[in-house]
């Protein structure tokens, strides 16, 4: 268990305010987060880099927030895989070896079965130069994991790579966790990445946690305005609510389980949003009529607007299933939603 | 970089100022290399007293380089690492020895080791001479050639990024072991580079020796003595061999620095 309680970092024109996290052995826990919000700045306080202005950080029962970061057994790799350029593949990949003797009986033996689990055995000799990213992406973990550090940071390894290596390496990413009992805490900006590779994350703004929780709780009950809007949310509309039900401009839903006073919107993810030519019998379910706005091309999707009430909601359709639906701008269709996907912020 | 066309009068106007200034530098010198004949090269050499002064320059400027190397690495480490209050003050410091005149750090360092100093008197007692001796000359060439050293040391340790010793040190590594096997290998270059421009800025500098240290007589002092006493003729020979050994000195730093790093 990672305990961090109280973690403050003063920088001049920038904070990291009372920070309190636990994660879990073994977890693969995630710092979601826009640039410049202050993750790398926690990895390296807790991997001893930064200096801290206040707060403790506690390893497996153990305060380690005085010691050196040689004395942590905290592994950090960076986004830009910070190789040593004066060494070979192998030198790279064994240079901590020394320091970690007690398991050196079987620490060869690690670093050969890691080198072949990432494919690196043939690189062994060569120089770090004239490497690809994915190459030196994978190093760099091998290095990092040689030393069979208790927590491993990372901060951001995927967002330097080509889109090709990036499947490549998350895919390794998880494929180590689940090999090794290595705790895993990676920073990153990009949702797609934590939803695949997280259990657990926490949602980190100008220095702050906003949310902490499993991947689909922040996923789909974002906490803040911030996390919503963070996680795709593209559907967040002022409301009040009464007697179960969220009262919108010019629109009444139904909600789940009557809400709290003090919650003033309510957010929903666009996929959850159903869109129909015909209406269907309500069942359960919000179904109202809208009018379309605009279809906007997304890629594999297109994102359709649809004006309803005195709101745009925002839903996305397969090319294909816009297709088949043969709809158009200025159509009116029907949207319809299940009161579980309606989330009051 | 964005090729000049040539009809564009900015490219005749750079020829034309580049040219002027490698003439303007190559010109004396070619020169002066020139004029004294084989005969006169030859006498020179033979001469113990100019062979002495030559060798005196480059073991004085080579010890002043020494001892920049021993105490300035980890000064230009700690102001390249660091970020502290009055570091911009510190800096100027270092600079200071290359905006005096010459003479003035002469004049300086005598005062200091006058008996009438409680330094001078302390050096005194432990038997340590600096007027007129080969410490004076190594102390004078330390202070005039160390600020290069750093300068451009530190500029190299700032070329390193800190995250390879963040993640020497995540891996294990104390912060000495760190700066031996990450930081010193990669900063390898440019400390010989200091060492040479610290070297040619000791090995040039005659103004604050003659005042310190008119004997023993390094190189540059011989050649104004020579000059001074029988004119051109008899300074020039010494001032080729003087150029060519410290050339050649630097040319042999220059590749074996070079097959080293590779």
């Amino acid at each position: 268990m990672i305990k961090i309680e109280n973690l403050c970092i003063k920088l001049p024109g920038f904070t990291i305010d009372n920070i309190n996290l636990s994660i879990k052995d073994g977890e693969f826990f995630i710092f979601l987060g826009p640039t410049g919000s202050g993750k790398t700045l926690i990895l390296e306080a807790i991997a001893g880099i930064r200096q801290i202005t206040g707060g403790s950080i506690k390893v497996k029962g153990k305060d380690i927030t005085k010691l050196a970061p040689e004395q942590r057994g905290i592994g950090i790799m960076y986004q830009d895989y910070s190789l040593f350029p004066h060494l070979s593949v192998m030198d790279n990949i064994t240079f901590g070896l020394r320091y970690h003797k007690s398991k050196s009986n079987n620490s060869m033996k690690w670093v050969e079965s890691l080198m072949g689990l990432l494919g690196l055995e043939h690189l062994a000799t060569r120089m770090i130069t004239n490497l690809s990213g994915g190459e030196k992406q994978r190093i760099a973990l091998a290095r990092a994991l040689a030393v069979k550090p208790s927590l491993l940071l990372l901060d951001e390894p995927l967002s330097a790579l080509d889109p090709n290596f990036r499947e490549d390496i998350r895919n390794i990413l998880k494929k180590l966790h689940e090999k090794s009992e290595i705790t895993f805490l990676m920073v990153t900006h990009d949702f797609t990445e934590a939803a695949y590779l997280g259990q657990r994350a926490a949602v980190i703004k100008n220095g702050k946690i906003e949310q902490t929780g499993t991947v689909a709780e922040i996923f789909k009950q974002p906490a803040t305005m911030f996390v919503a809007k963070f996680v795709g949310m593209k559907n967040i509309f002022p409301a009040t609510f009464n007697n179960g039900k969220a009262i919108l401009d010019g629109l009444d839903l139904n909600l789940n389980a009557s809400c709290n006073k003090d919650k003033k919107f309510i957010a929903i993810r666009p996929e959850d949003i159903m869109i129909m030519k015909e209406k269907i019998s309500e069942n359960g379910l919000n179904v109202f009529q809208g009018k379309i706005t605009a279809i906007t091309d997304k890629g594999p999707f297109c994102e359709i607007s649809a004006k309803a009430g005195g709101l745009i909601f925002k839903t996305l359709l397969t090319k294909s299933a816009l297709f088949k639906m043969d709809i158009n701008e200025t159509k009116n269709i029907y949207l319809a939603l299940m009161p579980s996907d309606i989330h009051p912020i | 970089m964005k090729k000049i066309k040539h009809s564009d009068p900015l490219f005749y106007i750079t020829i034309f100022c580049s040219f002027t200034v490698v003439v303007f530098i190559l010109l004396p010198l070619i020169e002066m290399i020139r004029q004294p004949s084989m005969h006169d090269l030859k006498e020179s050499i033979c001469d113990p007293d100019v062979f002495r002064s030559i060798m005196l320059s480059i073991f004085t400027s080579g010890m002043a380089a020494l001892i920049s190397i021993i105490i300035g690495t980890p000064f230009a480490y700690l102001l390249a690492r660091n970020n502290f209050f009055g570091k911009k003050f510190i800096e100027s410091i270092i600079d200071l020895p290359i905006m005096i005149p010459h003479p003035v750090v002469g004049i300086a360092i005598l005062g200091l080791a006058g008996k009438n100093h409680w330094m001078g008197h302390f050096l005194h007692e432990i038997g340590v001479q600096i007027m007129g001796t080969v410490t004076g000359i190594v102390v004078v060439l330390t202070f005039v050639g160390m600020p290069f050293y750093i300068n451009i040391v530190k500029a190299g340790f700032e070329a390193i990024p800190v995250r390879l010793e963040n993640v020497s040190r995540s891996l294990g590594a104390s912060s000495t072991e760190t700066f031996l096997r990450i930081t010193l290998p990669l900063a390898w270059r440019s400390i010989l580079t200091g060492t040479i421009m610290c070297c040619a800025r000791a090995i040039s500098e005659f103004g604050a020796v003659v005042i310190v240290a008119y004997h023993p007589m390094i190189a540059p002092v011989m050649i104004y003595e020579r000059f001074t006493a029988y004119g051109m003729k008899y300074s020039q020979p010494v001032a080729v061999w003087l150029i060519f050994i410290s050339l050649v000195l630097f040319i042999l730093l220059r590749i074996f620095s070079f097959k080293k790093s590779i």
